[in-house]
């Protein structure tokens, strides 16, 4: 159910995004879902691609400093209480939220929702009880 | 039967180390004759030296005791560049066997020469050096100091040679194959630059090869001043020994002082260099003891003599008797120059302190770069610290909190606020694995 996700150390400079974007398209990677969060000096691009395991090489390979972290994804309706169902369900159970982004899906009325949390093997076990769907990462990567 | 502290060093070491223990008395006999016959030389081929001794009435026969020495000239950076190439030459070129350069970072280079018999020497002193750091035939000794016009690889690379051992001259750069070879050759000592080190020990972690594990024992580090929380941080993250060596182009190139086993203190070279400690403001001599620029003399330079040369390096010559049973002097490691030091804001910074700042919190050091600006008359300073794949993490607050603790341990350190930024890894230049530490952009 985890997914591999990629983070990069990027500075808040113009064309600092462009570089590592190159590089995955070159090597032929789809970046299947990405986000960036930044502070006024630096950010940090994390993003989930079709191939983690031959990006983070080629992005290593020309120097970025690349972290991988496992990650969860939910899917959800897209409609209004979507998120509020999911956090509902772990409301209470101590299991926190590292962070989260969210993208639509392009496949219909659905969103994913990516969540990072401090321990996703409870993360897992509490959200599956509460009957909401994991997206395994074949679903996530496929087109 | 009993050994004495003086026989069981001696034989512990290499036969080129013998001069190491001479008799005080003697030393001090042989450096008078040999600071006689190098000034000799020099006013009868210097014409800059012939000329400065002239404005102070002084000859040859002046130097009587090795007192005398402070009434000499000294001799600075400039006039290597002012004469450039070949004003400071005391042999002819036919006679001269080899030319380095180094690279200035402002104008003109400065040349150095040797003579077969500079180049002896310069080789033996550093067969002393290695052979006090305990190697010795057999050693497998990875050079990893620039080859070329810089002094570093081809110095450490005549000695590791004449000591016996088996040299594997890699130079700088591409870290991935020095650790390859290291590996897979069972390297035994390593010679670089300790940032390069460090960046060595950084690459074997991300490529999985575990340092700890090899045969690697021993590391000789120099060419740029480093401080004993490196030194701690390097010998945890490798199980070597590491040894500072010290040595400048215009004396010699490295050899000119190391540390032995006893670390404490680097043993001058001091048959072939004498040192001086002056207070770098007016020149005075200093007593052993006090802290001040190191001066040195060449004493049996043949194409180059170099008569009081200001090294801008602050140290001090360390009293006493080292237990290793040496009679050579010993300086205290060299922490900054004199001439690295910035004022910023009225404030008198080393980037030696920014070193110690960065050690404290990341336990490592990153790759760093001092930037001073002006803004309306105010100095800033900024410190730019790459981020490593240790340091790197996927939270915003993770990262954000070491930068805090970067700034806090910073302004504590300096006593002046700074501004931290963190950049990219591997965005910093780097020049002949010595970093470029401090960018002044101020302009008055």
């Amino acid at each position: 159910m985890k997914i591999h996700q990629i983070s990069l150390f990027v500075e808040n400079k113009p064309g600092h995004i462009a570089a590592p974007a190159r590089l995955l398209a070159e090597e032929g990677i789809d970046i299947r879902a990405l986000y960036l969060a930044d502070t006024q000096q630096y950010g940090i691009l994390r993003m989930i691609v079709s191939d983690w395991e031959k990006a983070a090489r080629t992005l290593e390979a020309h120097g970025f400093v690349v972290k991988v972290t496992e990650v969860l994804a939910v899917l959800v309706i897209d409609r209004p209480g979507g998120l509020a169902d999911v956090l509902g369900a772990l409301d209470g159970t101590g299991i926190n939220i590292e962070y989260m982004y969210a993208f639509s899906d392009v496949r219909g009325d659905q969103a994913i929702l990516i969540f990072r949390f401090a321990d996703p093997d409870a993360a897992i076990a509490r959200l599956q009880a509460a009957g909401i769907s994991l997206l395994p990462s074949e679903e996530l990567l496929k087109k | 039967m009993m050994r004495s502290v003086l026989e069981s060093s001696v034989a512990d070491c290499h036969p080129a180390s013998a001069p190491d223990y001479t008799p005080v008395a003697q030393l001090r006999d042989l450096q008078l004759q040999r600071l006689q016959a190098v000034v000799a030389r020099a006013w009868h081929q210097v014409a800059l030296f012939r000329s400065r001794m002239d404005e102070r009435g002084l000859t040859p026969q002046s130097v009587r005791s090795l007192e005398d020495i402070g009434k000499l000239p000294f001799t600075v950076k400039s006039d290597l560049r002012d004469t450039y190439p070949f004003g400071l030459f005391a042999s002819p070129m036919k006679d001269v066997v080899r030319l380095h350069v180094s690279s200035g970072t402002t104008g003109k280079p400065i040349v150095v020469a040797y003579t077969k018999e500079d180049v002896d020497v310069w080789t033996s002193v550093v067969v002393r050096c290695m052979a006090g750091c305990g190697l010795h035939h057999g050693d497998i000794v990875q050079i990893a100091y620039g080859y070329g016009l810089f002094t570093g690889g081809l110095g450490a690379h005549y000695g590791a040679e004449a000591l016996g051992a088996t040299v594997v001259p890699t130079s700088g750069g591409n870290a991935d194959r020095q650790i390859m070879l290291m590996k897979d050759f069972g390297v035994t000592a390593i010679c670089c630059t300790p940032t390069y080190f460090l960046h060595l020990i950084d690459r074997a972690a991300e490529l999985g090869v575990e340092l700890k594990s090899l045969p690697l024992r021993a590391g000789v580090f120099g060419a740029e001043p480093w401080t004993d929380s490196m030194r701690r941080h390097i010998e945890s993250m490798s199980s070597i020994e590491a040894f500072d060596i010290y040595g400048l182009s215009e004396i010699i190139g490295p050899g000119v002082g190391c540390e032995c086993r006893r670390h404490q203190g680097l043993h001058i070279f001091e048959d072939h260099f004498y040192p001086e400690i002056v207070d770098p403001t007016t020149g005075e001599p200093l007593p052993d003891g006090s802290e001040g620029e190191l001066v040195l003399t060449t004493l049996s330079k043949q194409a180059m003599p170099m008569v009081r040369y200001r090294t801008r390096d602050i140290t001090r010559i360390l009293p006493g008797r080292c237990e290793c049973g040496r009679t050579l002097r010993r300086i205290d490691r060299i922490g900054r120059r004199s001439d690295d030091m910035l004022i910023i804001r009225g404030v008198n910074v080393f980037p030696s302190q920014v070193e110690t700042a960065l050690l404290q919190i990341e336990g490592t050091l990153p790759h760093y770069q001092i930037v001073l600006t002006r803004h309306q008359g105010l100095d800033e300073m900024e410190v730019q610290v790459e981020v490593t794949p240790r340091m790197f993490t996927d939270k915003i607050e993770a990262l954000q909190g070491l930068h805090d603790r970067l700034q806090e341990a910073l302004d504590h350190v300096l006593g002046i606020r700074v501004q931290v930024a963190l950049v990219e890894a591997n965005t910093i230049e780097r020049s002949q694995g010595k970093a470029r530490r401090v960018i002044d952009r101020r302009t008055l």
